[in-house]
C-alpha cells in the first residue's frame, strides 16, 4: 500500500485572500433570511450579488475569456448539438436577455451588445420551491447551490427556472471535456447542472472565476452590505435585472448607464 | 389451457435469474488484500480509529459530502492541519486510487458510482 | 381469483403475447436509454419534458373513469353501473400503473427515485403527485379486488371497503388537480400559468376517461360472454358529452384571455401550436387535427339522437379521445415549452427509441388491464351472472 503523507493538499495559505469573504463569514452570519409586509428585499446579513457592466465589455474575446474561465475549472462539457449544450455562462442578444422589456428604440449600439447570461441566483427561486429531493437548495448567502448526489434528474428545476439557466446531462458529458481540472468533479449523465457562484472558490477565499477574469467588468459582493462595491455601483447606475416582473428578485445586475457602462 | 403451475414455476426461475446479481454476494466474507501498516488505534483523518476504517469510511465520505456540498464546509483540521473534505482532492492526496481503493474494492465486490464523476488521479475509468 | 388470468381462450392469450412481445422491445430500447442518457430521446435543453411526461399527464384522465362511475353508483346508488364500474376501477389502475412508469423512464437518475421519499419535500409539487398517484393506486387496487372477491362468493364487500371508497372520490380528484398544479404554478411559462388549469384537467380526465371505458367495454362484450348493459353506457355517453363540452368551453377561456388582453407571451404559445412561429410548425398538423376531431365528436355526442346509436357513440368516442390525447398527450406540455425563455424556438419531435419505450408502457398498461378484465370476466361467466339486466 502506497500511502504519503506529504501528498495531500494543504489549504491553510489559500485562505484569506480575495473578497475577504471566508466560509465561516458566511455561513455564521447569513442565517436569518426574512421579509417584511409587501417587501420582497432579503434582510439576510450576506446576500452574494452580481454587477455587470456591459460597457467595460468591448471585445468577443473579453466575453470568451469569463466563460472559458468558468468552463474550464468547473469541467462543463462543450457539446455542439444545441439540443444537448451544456452551459453555465453564456451570452445572448438584448432582445432574447430582456424578452419582457421589449424596446425597439434603445440605442443602436446598446442593442448590438451581447449580455452574459448565468444563473440569477434569485432570492425567490422557483427551481428550489418544485426540487422534489432539495437537491438544489438556497445557501444562508444566497447562492443556489445544488447537489449533484442528489438530483435526480427530473428536470422539474428546468421547468420553473424563467431564465433558462439549467442545463441537464443529455448524454455522458466526460468526453466532451476540453481541459480537465481534476480539482472539481464533472457531472455524469442525468443531472441537471448550472453557475454556483463558484461557491467552491468563495470558501477558499477567492472570487467568482468569471469575475477575476474580467478586468474589472464584472463586479461581486454583498448585496446586503451598504459599504460593497457592488452597492455603490447600484447607487450610481441604473441597471437592469432580467424578468423583474416574475417577483424571482435576481442576484444579477446589468449596468446599462453611466459614462464608462455606456453601451 | 391449464398449464398454470407450469407458468409459476417459469415466473419464479426467471425472478430468481433477474435477481442474481442482488444476492449472490450475499453473506460473503471478504479477503480482504492487506495488512495495516500503523498502528491500528492510530486516528484517521476524520477522527476514526485506523482499525473502523473499513467499515466507516463510506460514512465518513457521506458525511464530508453533505457538510462541503450542503453545509458549505470544506476544511477540517487534523493534527494541527488544515486538509479539504474531499473526495479528490482529500482521500487522494493521501490514497491512490487504483492501488489502494479499488484493489480492495474489487476484492470486497463494491463498486462505488463516485467516480462517474469524480476525477481520480490522472485515470478515467469508472470502477 | 389470479388463476383466472392463466386460462383464458385463444384470443386472450394471442392478445397477452402480442402486447408482452411490445413490452419487452420497450424495456430493451430503455436498457438503452439507461446506458446512453435521455439523449436518445428528443428532448432538449429548451424543451426539457417530451412524449414520456406528456404521457403521464395524459393517462393521470385515464384514471378518472372510475371516480364518474363511482360517484353515480355509491353515492346516488345508480344500481346499472353495478357491471362496469369495476372496469372502472381496473382501468384506473392500469392507467396510473402507467404514469408512475413514464415518470420513472423519464428520470436522469431512476436508481436515485426513493430520494423523493427519503427527502420529503412538501413544497415541490412532484413530491405530491407520487405520493398520491401511489395511493391512488393502491386504493384502486383494493376496492377493485375486494368488490369482485365479494361478488364471486356472492356476498357484498367487507365493511371496510365502504370508507375506501368513499375516500378515493376526492382522491381522484387530487391526482388530477396536483398533477395540473405541477404546470400551473411555474412562473414565466404563460402557457401553464392559468387558475383554470386544474378544472381544465379535470374536464378532460372525465371526457377522456370515461370514453375509454366505452370503448373497452363494447370491445369486452364483442369478444366475451360478458355485456355491460345498454343503458349503463348511454349513461356513460352522456358524461363524455357533458364533460367534453366543459372541456372545449374551457379551452376557448384560454384562447380569449390570450388574444383579447394581446399580450405577446400569452399568446406565443397558442401561435406556435396553432400557425406556427417563424416556419417552425410541427405540431400545426397535429393541434387542428384535434380541434376539427374535438369539433366531429361535440356534434355527434349532443344531439342525443346521434349518441342512442351505439355505433355513432363509439366513434364518437374514439374522436373524442384522439382529440385529447394530441391536446393533453403532446401540445400541453409541449405548447408550453415554445417559445423558450429567450423568445426563440427549439422543436420537439419524439425520436424512435422514445417511441419504442412510450408504446412498451401503453402495451404493459393493456396487459395490465386485459389480466384484470380476464379475471372480472371469468369470474362473472363462472357465476352465470356475465349478462347485465339493463
Ligand atoms: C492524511 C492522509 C490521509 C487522508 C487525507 C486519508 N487517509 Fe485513509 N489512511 C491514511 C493512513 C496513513 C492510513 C493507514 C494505512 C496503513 O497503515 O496501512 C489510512 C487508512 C485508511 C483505510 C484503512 C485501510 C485498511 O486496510 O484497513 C481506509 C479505508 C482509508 N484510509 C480510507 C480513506 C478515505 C475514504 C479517505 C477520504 C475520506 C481517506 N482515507 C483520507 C491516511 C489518510
Ligand atoms: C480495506 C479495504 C477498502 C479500502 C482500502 C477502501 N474501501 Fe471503500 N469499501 C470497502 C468495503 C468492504 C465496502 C463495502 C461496504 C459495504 O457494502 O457495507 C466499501 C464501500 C465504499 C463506498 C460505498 C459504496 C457503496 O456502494 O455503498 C465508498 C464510497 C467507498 N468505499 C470509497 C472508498 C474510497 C474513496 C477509498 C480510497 C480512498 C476506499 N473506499 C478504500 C473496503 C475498502
Ligand atoms: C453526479 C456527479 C457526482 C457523483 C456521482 C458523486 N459526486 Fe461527489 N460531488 C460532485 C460535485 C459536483 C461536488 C461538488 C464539488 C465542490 O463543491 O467542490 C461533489 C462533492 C463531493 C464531496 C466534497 C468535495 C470534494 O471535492 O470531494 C465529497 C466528499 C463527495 N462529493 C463524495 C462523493 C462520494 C463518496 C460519491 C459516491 C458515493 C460521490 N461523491 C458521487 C459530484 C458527484
Amino acid at each position: 500500500m502506497k500511502i504519503d503523507r506529504r501528498k495531500f493538499l494543504k489549504l491553510t495559505g489559500a485562505t484569506g485572500i480575495g473578497l475577504g469573504l471566508s466560509a465561516t463569514d458566511i455561513f455564521t452570519k447569513g442565517t436569518v433570511e426574512a421579509s417584511s409586509g409587501h417587501s420582497r428585499v432579503s434582510t439576510a446579513a450576506t446576500r452574494l450579488a452580481m454587477v455587470i457592466n456591459i460597457g467595460k465589455l468591448k471585445t468577443d474575446d473579453d466575453y470568451q475569456r469569463i466563460i472559458d474561465a468558468c468552463h474550464s475549472i468547473h469541467n462543463v462539457p462543450t457539446i455542439d448539438n444545441p439540443k444537448h449544450e451544456v452551459k453555465w455562462i453564456w451570452t445572448d442578444t438584448y432582445k432574447h436577455s430582456f424578452p419582457e422589456q421589449i424596446n425597439e428604440y434603445h440605442p443602436e449600439a446598446f442593442m448590438k451588445k451581447r449580455f452574459p447570461l448565468l444563473c440569477n441566483h434569485c432570492d425567490h427561486p422557483p427551481c428550489v420551491r418544485v426540487c422534489p429531493t432539495k437537491a438544489t437548495f438556497k445557501r444562508p448567502d444566497g447562492i443556489i447551490q445544488q447537489d449533484m448526489h442528489r438530483c435526480i434528474g427530473c428536470r422539474f428545476c428546468m421547468a420553473a427556472c424563467p431564465y433558462g439557466s439549467r442545463s441537464f446531462n443529455w448524454i455522458d458529458p466526460r468526453p466532451h471535456i476540453k481541459e480537465k481540472n481534476t480539482e472539481y468533479p464533472p457531472r455524469t449523465m442525468g443531472v441537471v447542472e448550472k453557475c454556483t457562484f463558484c461557491n467552491e472558490r468563495l470558501e477558499r477565499g477567492e472570487e467568482p472565476a468569471c469575475v477575476e477574469s474580467s478586468n474589472g467588468a464584472l463586479v461581486f459582493g454583498n448585496l446586503n452590505d451598504p459599504e460593497s462595491e457592488v452597492r455603490k455601483i447600484l447607487n450610481t447606475h441604473f441597471t437592469l435585472r432580467r424578468k423583474p416582473s416574475l417577483g424571482t428578485m435576481p442576484s444579477v445586475f446589468y449596468v446599462i448607464g453611466g459614462e464608462d457602462y455606456a453601451g | 389451457m391449464y398449464n398454470g403451475g407450469k407458468i409459476i414455476t417459469g415466473l419464479i426461475i426467471f425472478v430468481a435469474l433477474a435477481t442474481f446479481p442482488f444476492y449472490a454476494n450475499f453473506g460473503k466474507t471478504v479477503e480482504l488484500p492487506s495488512e495495516l501498516e500503523a498502528e491500528p488505534d492510530e486516528m484517521h483523518l476524520g477522527n476514526i480509529p485506523l482499525v473502523n476504517m473499513r467499515s466507516e469510511h463510506m460514512k465518513l465520505l457521506d458525511q464530508w459530502r453533505d457538510e462541503v456540498v450542503r453545509g458549505g464546509k470544506r476544511f477540517i483540521e487534523y493534527d494541527g492541519d488544515e486538509y479539504e473534505k474531499s473526495l479528490q482532492n482529500g482521500c487522494l492526496g493521501c490514497h491512490e486510487k487504483q492501488e489502494f481503493c479499488t484493489k480492495c474494492h474489487t476484492y470486497a465486490g463494491v463498486k462505488p458510482y463516485c467516480w462517474s464523476c469524480h476525477f481520480a488521479e490522472g485515470e478515467e475509468g469508472l470502477l | 381469483m389470479l388463476d383466472k388470468a392463466l386460462t383464458g381462450s385463444k384470443k386472450y392469450w394471442t392478445l397477452v403475447i402480442i402486447l408482452l412481445g411490445i413490452s419487452g422491445v420497450g424495456v430493451f430500447t430503455y436498457l438503452h436509454q439507461l446506458k446512453t442518457g435521455l439523449g436518445i430521446t428528443g428532448m432538449s435543453r429548451d424543451v426539457s419534458w417530451g412524449f414520456y411526461i406528456s404521457q403521464f399527464t395524459f393517462l393521470v384522465g385515464g384514471a378518472a373513469s372510475a371516480v364518474m362511475l363511482v360517484i353515480p353508483y355509491y353515492l346516488h346508488h345508480y344500481k346499472k353501473f353495478s357491471k362496469i364500474v369495476i372496469l372502472g376501477e381496473f382501468l384506473a389502475v392500469a392507467s396510473v400503473t402507467m404514469c408512475m412508469l413514464f415518470i420513472f423512464v423519464d428520470m436522469g437518475q431512476p436508481m436515485r427515485i426513493a430520494n423523493v421519499f427519503l427527502y420529503p419535500t412538501p413544497n415541490s409539487i412532484l413530491f405530491w403527485d407520487a405520493t398520491v398517484l401511489s395511493g391512488y393506486l393502491v386504493l384502486n387496487i383494493v376496492i377493485g379486488w375486494a368488490t369482485l372477491h365479494a361478488e364471486k362468493k356472492g356476498t357484498s364487500p367487507a365493511s371496510w371497503v365502504k370508507p375506501l371508497i368513499y375516500l378515493s372520490i376526492p382522491w381522484a380528484i387530487s391526482i388530477h388537480t396536483v398533477t395540473a398544479f405541477l404546470y400551473a404554478g411555474l412562473p414565466g411559462r404563460h402557457f401553464w400559468l392559468t387558475a383554470i388549469m386544474a378544472a381544465r384537467f379535470l374536464a378532460s380526465a372525465f371526457s377522456g376517461g370515461p370514453a375509454l371505458l366505452i370503448i373497452l367495454a363494447l370491445i369486452v362484450r364483442k369478444y366475451t360472454k360478458f355485456d355491460p348493459g345498454k343503458e349503463p353506457i348511454q349513461a356513460v355517453g352522456k358524461i363524455v358529452a357533458y364533460a367534453m363540452s366543459v372541456n372545449v368551453f374551457f379551452i376557448l377561456l384560454e384562447v380569449f384571455t390570450a388574444f383579447y388582453s394581446n399580450i405577446p407571451g400569452h399568446m406565443h404559445s397558442f401561435e406556435y401550436l396553432f400557425v406556427g412561429i417563424e416556419g417552425h410548425s410541427k405540431l400545426v398538423p397535429l393541434m387542428w387535427t384535434s380541434v376539427i376531431l374535438a369539433a366531429v365528436s361535440l356534434f355527434l355526442l349532443i344531439p342525443p339522437g346521434f349518441r342512442k346509436n351505439e355505433s355513432i357513440l363509439v366513434f364518437a368516442c374514439i374522436t373524442v379521445f384522439i382529440s385529447l390525447w394530441i391536446d393533453k398527450g403532446f401540445g400541453l406540455v409541449i405548447g408550453g415549452f415554445i417559445p423558450n425563455h429567450f423568445g426563440t424556438v427549439t422543436e420537439y419531435w419524439p425520436t424512435i427509441p422514445e417511441t419504442l419505450i412510450t408504446l412498451g408502457i401503453w402495451s404493459i398498461g393493456f396487459l395490465v388491464l386485459t389480466i384484470l378484465y380476464q379475471v372480472t370476466v371469468s369470474v362473472r361467466e363462472e357465476l352465470g351472472t356475465a349478462k347485465s339486466e339493463y
